[in-house]
């Protein structure tokens, strides 16, 4: 799950870390207000879930509040690889010296979390991490003891910080390991950590991502997991409570276990059609569920046509040839289905589908193939 | 012979009294499996399928000699039933759980790899040697006696394998589910010298998906085997940036990706196939050559 930079600010400033001042606006009469608030020069930015903010032209900076208002009115609405800004943070401008990076994310080859710095901040940091990555330093967290403070001297060092705030630096790479690991982070970044003329540490922009695996352990994070959906269609998929995925081509695809399904998109490239979504109905699915992952799927108005690729083992094949029957006596559905049904109750579920008069394959080879052929039919 | 569990396995469920522990122990006792003991904290007494429940894990073990646990409890209390396992001294845990915080397994799987517990998962089918023993939720009726080893990432693509298998007249030694997580008790590596040292195993079949450098990481090893190993890589098609399901199926950072994957099996050898109907073709000309 992905927050917004300005709530991962809010997270970092409850850990005593410094961020600039400013506010959240959704309008340009309000971002005009912030500006008008803080009294100074400030930068308008994005809060959108995409990368490369700057590069276009998602953050701006402003002198005046009317300056303000104006890069607000640019911002608000504007598409970040294809996503829609709908909210920007005003916030102070920093005095820039000198752009560091600081991040924590899983190293699965190690199966431990690293920590990573560089005196090399900034936008380019995955360039730097690409052709200098000597410039990155790196540490194993160990998970019995945390980040340790030599480990985070090591770090500074070697990453070459200016010396007089190293110190200070220590003290924020705390703070980042201790978000990290108690909101269940998948990845904590400050980037830019801002040295000011002044010679004082400000954390210019953050990012965290939190796994979705966690949750349960932060009942605070519902108000923001709305927030955090891209896609209309996934947002929709949530709250169904389906393994959802929107891939944006014509055909949509419903399987159980995420490998199999996986598998089943390849298929359907492979054999020339282009998948409209991932949908993974789980194990031990029933007619219900079923049918809710034919509706989702459904809603997508560039479906063409669905290929159902189930592999009975703990699903049940006659549950789910049950659910794709009520689907059809419920949904108004005008696209061919395709179903691929084996395993568990195999000729239970078949019995069920020659009702429908559905067409059936044996193999998802087969089925992806006869979509692919149905879908292109004019 | 197989690889981690066979017919003397004596199994424990951890979480028998839950309505997927009921379930699944019903179905590994018709498979055949000596389930001898389950547990559920303060259900001392009871029985599941004829199976006697037990408090604790020290307590299962004494009064029935378990030597293999499977663990089927929710995913908040999973981490500790893995250590608890381990604690009490069995051979070979298998979590089946998913779920589980990243940041919760990290510390679990490092101390495991201190002790002699393997862990196999969590967010696993479980494994199971065909005509023997089954520990987990793979279905048994499609599985055969035979030669051929199966080490897996996901668990309805294993089944979907494992069936072209058995219809190709290609039965199993041992299929292991090594579950979708970034962090695993078993990863390729470990699953595969066992499989090279086993004299029921001809051939290996591992398949991977996209996410994380397991696969690569294995390639070193697979050029050192003697026994061939027919690889296949789901997610192919997948865009970078999207999560499929699994937590460990994620391209990102330019890591992870499938091509980098095929490209380094093909260059140990590894024939990576298309589609999963050609595995059983390629494990038969792999015997033969």
């Amino acid at each position: 799950m992905k927050i917004h930079e300005y709530q991962a600010k809010q997270v970092f400033a409850r850990y005593g870390v410094p961020i600039p001042a400013g506010e959240v606006a959704a309008t340009p009469d309000e971002a005009r207000a912030v500006a008008e608030r803080l009294g100074r020069s400030v930068v308008v930015k994005a809060q959108v879930h995409a990368g490369g903010r700057g590069k276009a032209g998602g953050i701006q900076r402003a002198r005046t509040p009317d300056e303000a208002h104006a890069a607000a009115s640019q911002i608000l609405g504007m598409k970040i690889k294809g996503l829609v800004v709908e909210k920007v943070l005003v916030e102070e401008a920093a005095e820039i010296a000198a752009e560091y990076y600081l991040g924590i994310t899983l190293d699965r080859a190690a199966q431990r979390n690293v920590v990573m710095v560089s005196a090399a901040g900034g936008i380019d940091i995955e360039e730097v991490a690409a052709t200098t990555p000597e410039k990155i330093a790196r540490a194993l967290i160990y998970p019995e003891l945390g980040l340790t403070d030599f480990q985070i001297r090591d770090l500074c060092y070697t990453a070459d910080f200016e010396r007089v705030v190293i110190g200070e630096a220590g003290r924020f790479l705390r703070a980042l390991a201790h978000v990290y690991q108690e909101m269940d982070c998948s990845l904590a970044e400050i980037n830019p950590l801002v040295v000011t003329r002044a010679g004082t540490l400000i954390a210019a922009d953050a990012k965290i991502n939190i796994d979705d695996n966690a949750p349960f352990r932060h009942p605070e994070l519902a108000e923001w997991k709305e927030e955090s959906e891209e896609d209309p269609l996934e947002a929709e998929a949530h709250r169904r409570g389906l393994a959802y995925v929107h891939l944006g081509g014509d055909i949509g695809v419903i399987g159980n276990g995420a490998g199999l399904v996986m598998a089943t998109l390849d298929e359907v490239k492979d054999a020339g059609g282009s998948p409209a979504n991932f949908l993974d109905i789980g194990g031990g699915a029933t007619a219900d569920v079923v049918l809710n992952a034919l509706e989702m799927v459904l809603l997508d108005p560039n479906v063409k046509g669905v290929l159902v690729n189930i592999f009975g083992g703990i699903t049940r094949c006659d549950e789910v040839a049950r659910g794709i029957r009520e689907g059809l006596a419920r949904l108004n559905v005008r696209v061919p289905i395709v179903v691929r049904l084996t395993g568990t109750n195999e000729a239970e579920g078949r019995a069920v589908l020659a009702e429908t008069g559905l067409r059936t394959a044996e193999t998802m080879q087969d089925a992806a193939a006869e979509i692919v052929e149905l879908v292109a039919r004019p | 012979m197989s690889i981690y569990i066979n017919k003397d396995s004596r199994v424990l469920v951890q979480g028998i009294t839950g309505r997927e522990g009921q379930f699944h122990t019903r179905q590994m006792l018709d498979y055949g499996t000596r389930v001898v003991a389950g547990m559920t904290p303060g259900k001392r007494g009871q029985d599941v399928s004829g199976v006697p429940v037990f408090d604790t894990v020290r307590q299962a073990v004494r009064e029935t000699g378990a030597d293999v646990s499977v663990i089927l409890v929710p995913a908040r209390f999973a981490p500790d039933a893995i250590l608890e396992a381990a604690d009490a001294g069995l051979r070979l845990v298998v979590c089946i759980t998913e779920g589980i915080p990243i940041n919760d397994m990290i510390p679990v799987v490092r101390f495991i790899r201190r002790t002699e517990t393997t862990l196999i998962g969590p967010n696993c089918p479980g494994l199971i040697t065909p005509g023997e023993c089954k520990v987990g939720i793979m279905p048994g009726h499609i599985t055969t006696p035979g030669p051929v080893g199966l080490v897996s990432r996901s668990g309805t693509l294993t089944y979907e394998v494992v069936n072209a298998l058995s219809r190709a007249g290609l039965g199993q030694s041992t299929c292991v589910g090594i579950g979708g997580d970034p962090v695993l008790g078993t990863r390729f590596s470990d699953v595969l010298p066992r499989f090279e040292a086993d004299p029921a195993t001809q051939a290996v079949v591992m398949i991977g998906e996209i996410g994380g450098t397991d696969e690569e990481d294995a390639a070193p090893y697979i050029r050192t085997m003697t026994k061939p190993v027919i690889g296949f890589i789901s997610g192919r098609t997948a865009p970078p940036g999207k999560r499929m399901g699994h937590a460990g199926a994620i391209v990102s950072g330019g890591k992870g990706t499938a091509q980098a994957k095929v490209e380094a099996l093909t260059a140990v050898g590894v024939p990576v196939p298309l589609s999963v109907r050609e595995i059983p073709g390629l494990v038969q000309q792999a015997r033969d050559g």
